[in-house]
């Protein structure tokens, strides 16, 4: 069984048969935008909906389970709600840089978005700079989260947008630099090479101790990268009432609150690109069906992503000094010293190959 | 020159206020507080009460003395039953009434049921207000089991107004101490569970240890009472100093921190709840047959004087002072209720910290709104 | 040497933790304490003692054993309950008496703190068990407690 999912080139020959190369190009582009948009909006309501389940499953509930069949329709009633809603704004509020700043935060999540490999083909763009890309382009929804705190003319989203300054300007470092742990072992940035590399070995296995700890270090940057419990510093309900969203409402609001879920989806997928071989199986038990990859690439990433569910519903909330500490005395060293155990094995050949 | 003074102005770093409450998640209902803060770190705490103040000492003076006990429930909902007891205790002890042991025994289990229900939801909001969320569900699970029992005895879940002058309204249900002792058992599972998911938790540790100080002089000196009190090392627990209906024939620590943080302050009531425990384990097996209930007249009228009953709610030292002239109705009633003495060293324990000690603190004063204002 | 030991100590109570609440996640099947209320109607039951609301039951008769005497009415902390009486010929005795008019219950003041079902001489009125009171206008908790045409049992007053 033969399923082409390499979509920018089927729907770009598709297209040039009918009209000119040019107009192809861009119709192309917006076709593969809006399938993007689509998988965004599914996949984040998914994750929603799977977060208030695996809630409710920690903490002895039930969950929603009445719309749709096990409650699968929930989120989708809940953005109708949002979407109907008034949209409410407080009075001397930047009205410009109110509206602009849930944008950002969806935007940005949305480019990352188009570089994860669901599989060989199913990849929208994949440059030679993937990783880099990725890691830059997420740094930019923190722009999103200040600007909204400023421009809402509240004290407490103030309080949480300078939080969210501090918390990711931080947290960045340590994302960036367990990455580069593991670029020292593949040598490239781009995704595809990355993942190619993955047939002799996961990495997290090739890598061995050194790739523990940076995996051990990605998840707990990662985790604070998007602004989840325990380094949820920004909206810290009890403290701030909801952060830098607290004035917002209705489908501005839902843009934060969807863009979240994906920056979520989007540190897991990276970890398994990186760490866990993508879209590859384990052995190469389904290596013969390509397809497949979409399924292993989806349980990787969920797996991960319940790992970080299962932090935020176990753990108490970090102070803000306690959150730079962990940062700058714990895993900035941790990770330096473990660039360079890294280093060593890449250099002496210590690489685990199966 | 004027613009550039005014923009100068503008640009300078300045404390500034922020209203927490009366609608915020940590301030555990309506109470209003005035912060002066500068950036994070806190350098006032005003704490703005009256938003639910509904005059209950001054309903007091109107009714007669079966129908203030009602209004009690009211006051320190968490702990109704203890409040209901207090005031009861004030009206026989004034009429020189013989209660018989077994209301007192039943009483004294009730009231410390109330006590580990109280504590309960206490460290699921505890965890809730550091940011541990599912500790919440946890502690509901075994205060809904205490709840049941009341609901099965008293009628009620939380305002139960079990008590009457003279004793209890019912005698206990049949199933009473097979369902306490079933709690019993059930609850020394959980307890350890709670030290793993909470106490134990490095980030829980890092939050509580060495935040809200307060030393045991300005304990004495604010006039805190209960748990709060005593995480300071100061012992000052009613039960054991003045005991009151069967506490004097239990054997019971007091539990005594030192340290005087949040922590100390989160210890004091984990143990408080085995102490609790053992207290309802040395009576369950013991209540002594006997009335329910002894006879007053329908209308009680208390004796010229003034009468003055203190009793340890979940919170602290709750005091009971009535003025009577003679009549059915009180001349002035008066409740010395802990969670407004408590929340007065709010200030001094919360200035210097950050926002979330402030909030961490102020989990472990257990305020109850309503207590304070009344 | 303290810095690696409180590294691995934090890890150690995290991961405590952790296995507390995925305990819980793993047996959450047969775990959930909530009710899915509206659903379980058939199977809940308030227990004996549960004070929803005041009643005041008729036997197969239609009669009461409520005397008027407003005893409850007294011992109402809030106005709750109102009864208004005139005075009748009784049918068996002969002799002009108190009867009940009209037992009106104020449910939407009433605090359910018991003193008026203590109080009762005759037992007249007792805790329904029925918590389901939420109506979308106040008047409808204004509630007449004796059926109409319901008369006093014979005897109760002896």
């Amino acid at each position: 069984m033969q399923i082409s999912l390499n979509i920018t080139e089927t729907i770009q020959e598709c297209l040039v048969s009918m009209m000119s190369e040019s107009a192809a190009g861009y119709i192309a582009m917006v076709i593969i935008a809006l399938i993007y948009l689509g998988i965004f909006s599914v996949a984040g309501l998914f994750l929603v909906l799977l977060e208030r389940r695996v809630a409710a499953w920690f903490q002895l509930r039930i969950g929603p389970n009445r719309v749709g069949f096990q409650g699968l329709l929930q989120t989708m009633a809940d953005a109708l709600k949002l979407v109907s809603k008034e949209l409410t704004g407080t009075d001397r509020a930047d009205k410009f840089l109110y509206n602009l700043a849930p944008y950002f935060v969806i935007i940005s999540a949305l480019m990352a978005l188009g570089l994860i490999p669901f599989t060989k083909e199913f990849q929208a763009f994949d440059i030679n700079i993937g990783i880099f890309f990725l890691i830059a382009v997420s740094s930019i929804g923190v722009i999103g989260i200040l600007l909204g705190g400023w421009a809402s003319n509240n004290k407490f989203a103030l309080i949480g947008a300078m939080r969210s300054g501090v918390q990711t300007i931080s947290y960045e470092l340590s994302v960036g630099l367990s990455l580069l742990t593991m670029i020292l072992l593949t040598g490239s940035l781009q995704l595809s090479e990355i993942v190619e590399l993955q047939k002799s070995g996961w990495l997290i296995v090739q890598g061995h101790i050194p790739a523990i700890i940076a995996f051990m270090i990605y998840m707990i940057a990662g985790t604070a990268e998007t602004n989840r419990a325990p380094f949820d510093m920004v909206e810290a309900e009890s403290e701030l009432g909801a952060g830098f969203h607290t004035e917002y409402s209705g489908m501005k609001f839902a843009y934060f609150f969807l863009a979240e879920f994906i920056n979520m989806f989007l540190i897991a997928a990276i970890a398994t690109t990186v760490f866990f071989g993508a879209w590859l199986s384990p052995f190469g038990i389904t290596e013969s069906i390509p397809w497949l990859g979409v399924l292993w690439f989806l349980v990787k990433t969920l797996l991960l992503v319940f790992l970080m569910m299962w932090f935020r519903w176990t753990f108490p909330r970090l102070r803000v000094d306690q959150l730079l500490t962990l940062e700058w005395k714990y895993l900035l060293p941790i990770n330096l010293v473990n660039i360079v155990v890294m280093a060593f094995i890449v250099w002496q050949n210590l690489i685990i190959l199966i | 020159m004027q613009e550039t003074a005014t923009l100068n102005n503008s640009f300078k770093s300045e404390e500034y206020f922020i209203n927490m409450g009366p609608q915020h998640p940590a301030t555990h209902g309506v109470l209003r507080l005035l912060l002066t803060i500068d950036g994070e770190i806190i350098k006032k705490v005003e704490p703005d009460l009256g938003y639910i103040h509904r005059s209950i000492e001054k309903m007091c003076e109107r009714d007669s003395y079966q129908q203030i006990v009602h209004l009690t429930d009211r006051m320190d909902y968490l702990s109704s039953h203890i409040n209901n007891e207090a005031v009861c205790l004030t009206v026989e002890n004034a009429l020189e009434l013989e209660i018989p042991d077994r209301v007192k025994v039943i009483r004294t289990i009730i009231g410390e049921l109330t006590r580990i229900a109280s504590h309960c939801l206490w460290w699921g909001v505890m965890g809730m207000d550091v940011g541990a969320l599912t500790t919440y569900f946890y502690g509901f699970r075994d205060r809904e089991m205490i709840n049941d029992i009341f609901e099965e005895t008293c009628g009620a879940r939380l305002t139960m107004n079990y008590n009457v002058p003279g004793g209890l309204m019912w005698d206990i249900h049949p199933n009473f101490i097979k369902r306490v002792k079933e709690f019993i058992v059930h609850f020394k599972t959980k307890i350890p569970e709670y030290d793993k998911l909470l106490t134990g938790n490095v980030i829980f540790q890092k939050r509580t240890k060495g935040v809200g100080v307060l030393s045991k002089e300005d304990a004495i000196s604010f006039g805190v009472s209960g748990p709060v009190a005593r995480g300071s090392g100061y012992s000052c627990d009613v039960r054991k100093y003045h005991p009151y209906s069967a506490l004097d024939k239990v054997t019971f620590n007091e539990v005594l921190e030192t340290d005087g943080d949040t922590f100390a302050r989160y210890n004091v009531r984990i143990k408080e709840l085995w102490e609790s425990l053992s207290i309802i384990e040395q009576l369950i097996d013991n209540i002594p047959e006997g009335e329910h209930r002894v006879k007053t007249n329908a209308v009680i009228k208390l004796p010229k004087g003034e009468f003055y009953q203190k009793v340890e709610t979940a919170r602290g030292e709750l005091g009971v002072y009535i003025i009577s002239t003679g009549t059915k109705n009180p001349y002035r009633m008066k409740f010395r209720s802990p969670g407004f003495s408590n929340l007065s060293a709010l200030n001094h324990m919360a200035v210097g910290g950050k926002i979330g000690d402030l909030v961490a603190t102020m989990a472990t004063l257990d305020l109850v709104i309503p207590d304070i204002d009344r | 040497m303290s810095y690696f030991s409180n590294i691995f100590n934090g890890i150690k109570t995290l991961l405590t933790g952790m296995s507390i609440t995925g305990k819980y996640f793993l047996n959450s099947r047969k775990g959930a304490i909530t009710q899915q209320y509206p659903d379980n109607r058939d199977t809940l039951k308030m227990f004996d003692r549960f004070r929803g609301e005041v009643i005041m039951p008729h036997d197969e008769n239609n009669e009461h054993a409520c005397t008027g005497c407003q005893k409850c009415e007294i011992a109402c902390p809030n106005g709750t309950i109102e009864i208004i009486w005139d005075r009748g010929i009784d049918e068996h005795t002969g002799k002009n008496k108190k009867k009940i008019d009209k037992f009106v219950y104020h449910l939407s003041m009433c605090t359910m703190c018991g003193l008026c079902i203590d109080v009762c001489p005759t037992d007249a009125i007792k805790w329904g068990q029925n918590f389901e009171n939420s109506v979308y206008d106040r008047t409808a908790l204004t509630r007449v407690l004796n059926k109409p045409d319901s008369k006093l049992r014979a005897g109760v007053e002896d």
